[in-house]
């Protein structure tokens, strides 16, 4: 250990009397757990507020906003999910996730696998190539991708819009995962090849259980970025009978630039609630993860 | 090494690499070469070399848009890094020595999942969110409340001077969570002992904080200030989302993002609008080495 830059704080004779500290110690404990309550208070506040508003009538709405709702209007709930077709865009969502997290899982892993632990010609220079896709400004490769999809035919279809999802959340994936795959012990994996298990065989029943931990954190992170994702399916869902396949934020955009003052405000609420109240489920659930996840991948 | 290695290695690479490179890398570089062309979506375009990027030099917007990116670079590291690096502090040494170990203050763990809470939320549903939330009327969440004190209301959106605080604000209330749990980490990784040495030589906590905590976590406020700095460059779907006129009012809010969406998609520049990503791409790149550079200062070992 070697913390001379840190001075042991006061040394004896500018140390505060017992007294004094506590003073100070109650002063700043007060100030810090009210600045707790209010940062949370900020969180939750914002939340509440539109799951109540899903119950409003546009004239509650337009109202004071800090009044409840005057009765439990569940008809905005069922008109944001049939009429809106909340409901059908949900879906959507779910299917386009599923499918494109397991293919981001699957091919990255793969990537990963390879590029961290053999050596062959090009290795850097692949790693580098996925890497430096972290960098680009999404926007800005907006047009030539539209191009790119339109020219293979896959212009609002569901195949277009996985592969790309999966594309996007290659870079991140390969990244972490491959600092991953390299922290996992030589000798397990040479042990399985005495035993004479092929190079598949090792990747799917030695080296993926063993690197459960990393694909659990990447699998919700990509989960987390590729439902709330906007700009991609707005470009590429456009065409006939592009709004049957919408996703949801898609979905949302949708009303709530529609909306005017005679809109449906509460129904707009109401599908807004629909949308976060499960992220906000997964979330309770799976928030050690997601914490541990993404700050790992930060760090390293 | 043991035979079938590059079968194997081409196999596992094939899909991968197509998908990225048919995908990310081929539109990147058509970006990039898109910047070279008066290229409008019609007509194939016609190569103009830099012509882009002098007309980009002489666009006050453009110009108005870096200004902006300036007050994001500087406004949402610190202020985000200040209000978390105080979360963290008191979530994870706050609440004292207890039997020995340092303690966050009660509650901790309940904060720590309702601060982090903002990062699960689309882009999209935060536009909608806050847009209620600025209303400028009484129905507006904030406004509601400054009716009641029974003052004026304010437009936080529709006010040119407001507006892009009103956007920053946004950004800060969604990141804080995850560098109060990013700075977590980091301090976790402090040996407890020091803080026990700190302790009984009496210093107060606000010593502790200043001379034990920040110094040992200088490496990871680091990490924050680059993702942070990205981010400022990164703001377009919030601006998008919240700004009323695209970037508005009057060009008050207006980000590189915002400018390089509505050249291409609202004019159809496609030529200026890559010329616009490529400039943010190395404005982008510049500053995380230059920070990188900057900022680094030998680290404590331990």
């Amino acid at each position: 250990m070697a913390v001379d830059t840190v001075k042991p704080a006061a040394a004896s004779s500018a140390a505060p009397s017992p007294e004094k500290t506590r003073r100070e110690v109650n002063l700043l404990a007060g100030f810090g757990h009210a600045f707790l309550a209010v940062w949370a208070l900020l969180i939750i506040a914002p939340l509440v507020w539109t799951f109540l508003a899903s119950f409003k009538t546009n004239e509650e709405i337009f109202g004071d906003a800090w009044t409840m709702p005057g009765a439990l209007r569940l008809d905005n709930w069922a008109r944001a999910w049939s009429e809106a077709h909340v409901g059908q865009y949900f879906l959507n969502s779910v299917f386009v996730v599923a499918l494109s997290t397991a293919g981001t899982m699957l091919l990255g892993a793969m990537a990963a696998y390879v590029l961290a632990r053999y050596s062959f010609w090009g290795n850097r220079a692949i790693y580098y190539l996925f890497v430096s896709g972290l960098a680009f400004p999404v926007f800005l490769a907006l047009v030539p991708l539209f191009f790119v999809v339109r020219n293979l035919g896959l212009l609002n279809s569901y195949v277009g819009l996985i592969l790309v999802y999966i594309a996007y959340s290659l870079p991140f994936t390969v990244f972490f995962l491959a600092a991953f795959f390299k922290s996992l012990p030589n000798s397990v994996a040479e042990a399985a090849t005495m035993d004479g298990a092929s190079h598949t065989r090792l990747f799917f029943q030695v080296m993926m259980p063993m690197a459960r931990s990393g694909l659990i954190s990447i699998t919700i992170f990509n989960v987390i970025g590729q439902w709330n994702q906007y700009l991609l399916p707005l470009a590429l869902l456009q065409g006939e009978g592009a709004e049957e396949k919408w996703v949801l934020t898609q979905g949302i955009a949708n009303i709530s630039t529609s909306a005017g003052f005679d809109a449906d405000w509460g129904g707009l609420f109401a599908a807004l609630t629909m949308a976060i109240l499960p992220m906000i489920v997964i979330y309770a659930i799976f928030q050690r993860q997601i914490q541990s996840g993404l700050t790992s991948g930060a760090v390293k | 090494m043991r035979h079938g290695k590059y079968p194997f290695v081409i196999g596992f690479l094939a899909a991968p690499v197509t998908i990225y490179v048919v995908f990310v890398i081929a539109p990147y570089a058509q970006a990039f070469y898109m910047a070279l062309t008066n290229w409008r979506g019609l007509s194939p375009g016609r190569f103009v070399g830099l012509e882009n990027f002098t007309r980009l030099f002489q666009d006050d917007v453009f110009w108005k848009a870096l200004q902006h990116h300036g007050i994001l670079l500087l406004a949402l590291p610190l202020i985000t890094i200040v209000i978390a690096l105080f979360l963290a502090f008191m979530l994870n040494v706050g609440g004292g020595s207890q039997k020995g170990v340092m303690t966050g203050v009660w509650g901790s763990k309940f904060y720590r999942v309702v601060f982090f809470l903002p990062q699960v939320l689309a882009v999209a549903i935060l536009g909608v969110l806050f847009q209620a939330i600025y209303r400028p009327d009484g129905s507006g969440m904030i406004n509601s409340l400054v009716a009641k004190v029974g003052l004026e209301p304010i437009g936080f959106l529709i006010n040119p001077d407001l507006a892009l605080w009103s956007i920053i604000a946004v950004l800060v209330w969604q990141a804080v969570g995850f560098y109060v749990v990013l700075f977590s980490a980091g301090m976790s990784n402090i040996p407890k002992d020091i803080y026990e040495a700190a302790m009984l030589d009496g210093a107060t906590r606000m010593s502790m904080f200043f001379r034990v905590t920040l110094p040992l976590l200088w490496d990871t406020l680091q990490v924050a200030w680059v993702y942070l700095g990205i981010a400022a460059f990164d703001a377009f779907a919030i601006v998008q989302t919240l700004s009323v006129d695209q970037g508005g009012p009057d060009g008050s809010t207006t980000v590189i993002g915002m400018e390089i969406y509505r050249n291409a998609f609202t004019y159809s520049k496609y030529g200026y609008a890559s010329a616009m990503g490529v400039a943010l791409f190395f404005l982008t790149i510049t500053f995380a080495a230059l920070s990188l550079r900057v900022s680094r200062r030998e680290s404590v070992e331990m």
